[in-house]
């Protein structure tokens, strides 16, 4: 048993030592909010992740319920908040719109998703 | 089988290699990320690191504590192996307490098809147990034990609107067949003889999943803070059906429901070990486990496949 105690500290001296990098870049919140009904219509989309974004392969596009791109074709990282998204909009008519995003974390880590928010009068 | 028939099997399994996509690293389909399970092994290939695994859980023969180490590395984008191996206590009524190595697990595993639209992967897996790598008095057997064995996983996001507060459920699952390299062992003592056969045993259960982080990042934000915005309440199912040498259908299995939270570098699982009949037990047992994702944390070391790149 004794053994096994050393073989763990000694594993976990080994990895503490060697670099650390980022993770998968996981959607935390979204603004307007996953699944959400709004009676304003949005002027943008914005995105927080769980992790720093590599804004050349980070994107997001906003269709509605024909599959026709509402946004403004302009998503970019926030330059001061690396793992905010964000995305301006065509004035929204009331309907279900579909958010896309793809993104690569700094790690080099692609995640993907989807959801849908709708306006209303 | 006529050459057409052959031929029409080629072209399948040609059709299926060319679509295999490369998956990218630990429990990714698509939009969907499913955990590592405790109990049942999961379809994926993975740059991962269970560290410990603890189970315990009395039996008639007494208390047995499980500590569980297993490695996975990705060879290719589709293709991994691991290694696995258990220290085991044993506290038999009577007798002196038993530690030590169960036999050593290798295993081999091929991601064959990967649907990121309807969140779908199988694989298929080759573990062997090198008998006599362990200790006997522990259990570890003499002999090797090769299972071959089809996973399978799918998360159901692509169900309709009207039910989709059931998108966040996936399942994952295992059916195999553990086959040993010898029918029976004999033992002999002074004035007898006994003899324990080996059966072959099928191998099967799965676990059912509902994805906390899904359902707030794809269905709805519900507005669950930390640490429950991380939660996959999980049930696992895992059962053996001995098919053979006078042991058939006398299936044993445990019910294991439980709790995983993922989150960026490693995840934590709790469950309870519940036998289903009296062959598998008659007390509630628990296994916990650590685990982690190394492509994550070290990914100039684990971030990519030994061959052929994929992130």
């Amino acid at each position: 048993m004794k053994s096994v105690s050393t073989a763990v500290v000694t594993l976990a001296i080994l990895l503490a030592g060697t670099t650390v990098a980022g993770a998968h870049a996981f959607l935390e919140r979204a603004d307007p909010r996953v699944g959400s009904t709004v009676r304003t219509p949005p002027a943008q989309v914005r995105l927080w992740f769980t992790e720093p974004l590599e804004p050349a392969f980070s994107s997001v596009q906003v269709v509605n319920e024909t599959g026709q791109r509402v946004d403004k074709g302009d998503p970019h990282v926030d330059p001061a908040t690396p793992r905010l998204l964000r995305i301006s909009l065509q004035p929204l008519a009331p309907g279900t719109y579909k958010v896309i995003w793809r993104v690569l974390s700094v790690d080099a880590h692609v995640t993907e998703g989807d959801f849908t928010f709708r306006v209303t009068r | 089988m006529t050459l057409r028939t052959l031929l029409a099997g080629c072209a399948c399994i040609l059709v299926l290699a060319v679509s295999v996509r490369p998956a990218s690293a630990h429990g990714f389909v698509g939009k969907r990320f499913f955990p590592a399970t405790l109990v049942i092994d999961d379809p994926f290939v993975a740059d991962e690191l269970s560290l410990p695994t603890v189970s315990y859980i009395k039996t008639p023969d007494g208390k047995e504590t499980d500590f569980e180490f297993e490695f996975s590395k990705r060879i290719t984008a589709n293709f991994g192996v691991s290694v696995n191996e258990t220290l085991i206590r044993l506290i038999a009524p009577g007798q002196t307490p038993r530690t030590g190595f169960g036999n050593l697990e290798m295993g081999g595993k091929y991601q064959f098809i990967l649907s990121e639209v309807h969140e779908t992967i199988l694989s298929l897996g080759l573990d062997a147990e090198i008998g006599g790598t362990g200790r006997k008095a522990v259990g570890a057997d003499s002999f090797s034990t090769f299972t071959p064995a089809l996973f399978y996983g799918k998360g159901f996001g692509d169900l309709p609107e009207p039910v989709s507060f059931l998108r966040p459920l996936a399942v994952t699952g295992v059916l195999g067949v553990a086959l040993p390299t010898k029918a029976k062992s004999v033992t002999v003592t002074d004035d007898d003889s006994e003899i324990e056969r080996h059966p072959h045993v099928l191998q099967w259960g799965f676990a059912i999943e509902y994805s906390i982080p899904y359902l707030q990042s794809v269905v709805k934000d519900v507005g669950l803070p930390a640490p429950f915005n991380r939660m996959i309440p999980v049930i696992e199912l895992s059962f053996q059906t001995p098919l053979d040498r006078g042991q058939g259908g006398k299936t044993t299995g445990t019910v294991n429901p439980g709790i995983i939270w993922a989150g960026q570098f490693f995840q934590i699982g709790l469950e309870a070990i519940i036998p289903i009949n009296d062959r598998s037990g008659k007390n509630v047992g628990v296994i916990g486990q650590l685990h982690f994702f190394l492509d994550d944390l070290f990914p100039k070391i684990f971030g990519r496949p030994l061959f052929g790149g994929g992130a």
